[in-house]
């Protein structure tokens, strides 16, 4: 048996990589966006009901994933208002679809990364952007060439951070799009699904593996970023 | 010179139950505020460039409104073309010298890039990142990327400071050039530097 843990990846064992890999990919270049939006307003502005805001945003950071996955089948769901809306208009379907379980992904991946992504806003200098204001650029030019740029090593944090935890994400998919062979069945729901079978513990062992090093390598990759906020970012000659 | 003032301030403002507030009118192209530390010189020049605003008052330079509590007139600091010197600098540390010195040319401008390297000792500076400068050559820069952005007027907020001897009197000769070009407003503990430049001192103190 223990020849068979260090076997190479079988095809099958590639494609439920591979679309891991898609899901977690997908995911965050579709909410990262909005992150950076949510990440901003709750940095910078001050607006009634920012506490709920926040608290909104942690709120899959705490909440029990079945419960994320079951409020996004209430949502999303064929009766769901936005899953319907969304089958009527465009024909799309997430439910018992990949993108579905990039959904659940995305979801269950903001709370990091709006934090990531906000802690380094805030640690932006406002000094400097008044600097570039008195040297006539716009708004939109002190966003881009200043703010931005400074910021980025909170929202690179924020891309591996999110990766890593869509990678890893299982209740909320599950429970929104189930398991569906070579569609929604990710590497935690492949772990899973191993684990039932007889003859499954080398299959589980081998993920369980490459599970932990992608973990490890995106949280190291992660906290290289944040130091090089705290050291650059705020570095103000 | 004409009849418009060069400074036309009166402005004031309280933050935090303390009141900041100066009036100066005059033609004089160099104003030194002069005054003990924590008393809102550097309020003042933020004031007049426009990151802060007035609780009341009006500022025009150059016979220029920039600021109206009355009339309701609050330029953007991006229009206002002040060159401001900051006390704390503010290279941006993600671009080098160059991108630093370059941020706020406009086109139309008739400031002479080569000119102002030269005059101020920076031309070999280019290519380096702000926090491998030092002190007076970080504060060169600052003056450089304020004069390229081709100002209406300047703020100067201590210039002088963390420059060595040689270094103070080249920049004050340069001061003095550009007094020829765009009034100033000079903000500085040091009266001797004021009296040097001929400035028209206007004393700050504390109201407590």
């Amino acid at each position: 048996m223990s020849s068979d843990i260090y076997a190479a990846l079988s095809p099958e064992e590639w494609s439920i990589l591979a679309l891991s890999l898609k899901v977690s990919l997908v995911a965050v270049a579709a909410i990262l966006p909005a992150c950076f939006c949510i990440a901003w307003m709750l940095a910078r502005w001050r607006f009634p009901g920012k506490l709920l805001v926040d608290a909104l945003v942690h709120l899959p950071l705490v909440l029990p994933p079945v419960v994320t996955g079951w409020l996004l089948l209430l949502l999303f769901g064929m009766n769901g208002p936005i899953g319907r809306w969304l089958s009527d208009v465009f024909g799309i379907t997430l439910l018992f679809r990949w993108t579905g379980a990039a959904l659940a992904a995305a979801i269950m991946a903001v709370p990091l990364m709006v934090r990531a992504i906000r802690l380094s806003i805030e640690a932006i200098d406002t000094r400097l952007e008044s600097a570039a204001a008195t040297l006539g650029a716009s708004r939109l030019r002190i966003f881009f060439t200043i703010s931005l740029p400074l910021a980025l090593p909170g929202v690179l944090a924020a891309i591996i951070l999110g990766f890593a935890r869509s990678l890893g994400e299982f209740g909320a998919t599950i429970t929104f799009v189930s398991d569906v062979p070579g569609e929604t069945r990710t590497l935690p729901i492949a772990i899973y699904a191993a684990m039932q079978m007889p003859d499954g513990e080398a299959m589980v062992t081998r993920f369980a593996i490459l599970s932990t090093m992608l973990s490890l390598g995106a949280l190291m990759l992660s906290e290289i970023m944040v130091r090089r906020i705290a050291h650059g970012g705020r570095h103000v000659i | 010179m004409g009849v418009a003032m060069s400074f036309d301030i009166d402005v004031s403002r309280t933050v935090g139950g303390r009141r900041i507030a100066l009036t100066v009118r005059t033609d004089r192209p160099l104003v030194a505020l002069v005054g003990p530390s924590g008393v809102g010189k550097t309020s003042i020049l933020d004031m007049v460039a426009g990151i802060i605003r007035p609780d009341r008052g009006h500022i025009a330079v150059d016979g220029q409104t920039l600021f109206d509590s009355d009339a309701k007139i609050d330029m953007p600091p991006a229009e206002r073309h002040a060159g401001y010197v900051f006390q704390d600098r503010r290279l941006f540390p993600h671009m080098r010298v160059r991108a630093n010195l370059l941020y706020g040319r406009r086109t139309g401008i008739s400031v002479d890039m080569d000119d102002v390297l030269d005059f101020l000792g920076i031309g070999h500076l280019l290519h380096r990142w702000p926090r491998n400068l030092s002190g007076g050559e970080a504060q060169r820069v600052a003056i450089g990327r304020a004069l390229l952005s081709g100002p209406r007027f300047l703020l100067l907020d201590e210039p002088l400071s963390s420059l060595d001897r040689h270094r103070k009197s080249d920049i004050l000769d340069a001061i003095d050039q550009i007094r020829m070009r765009a009034p100033i407003l000079y903000v500085t503990h040091d009266i001797g530097e004021a009296e040097r430049l001929s400035a028209m001192i206007v004393t700050m103190a504390g109201d407590d």
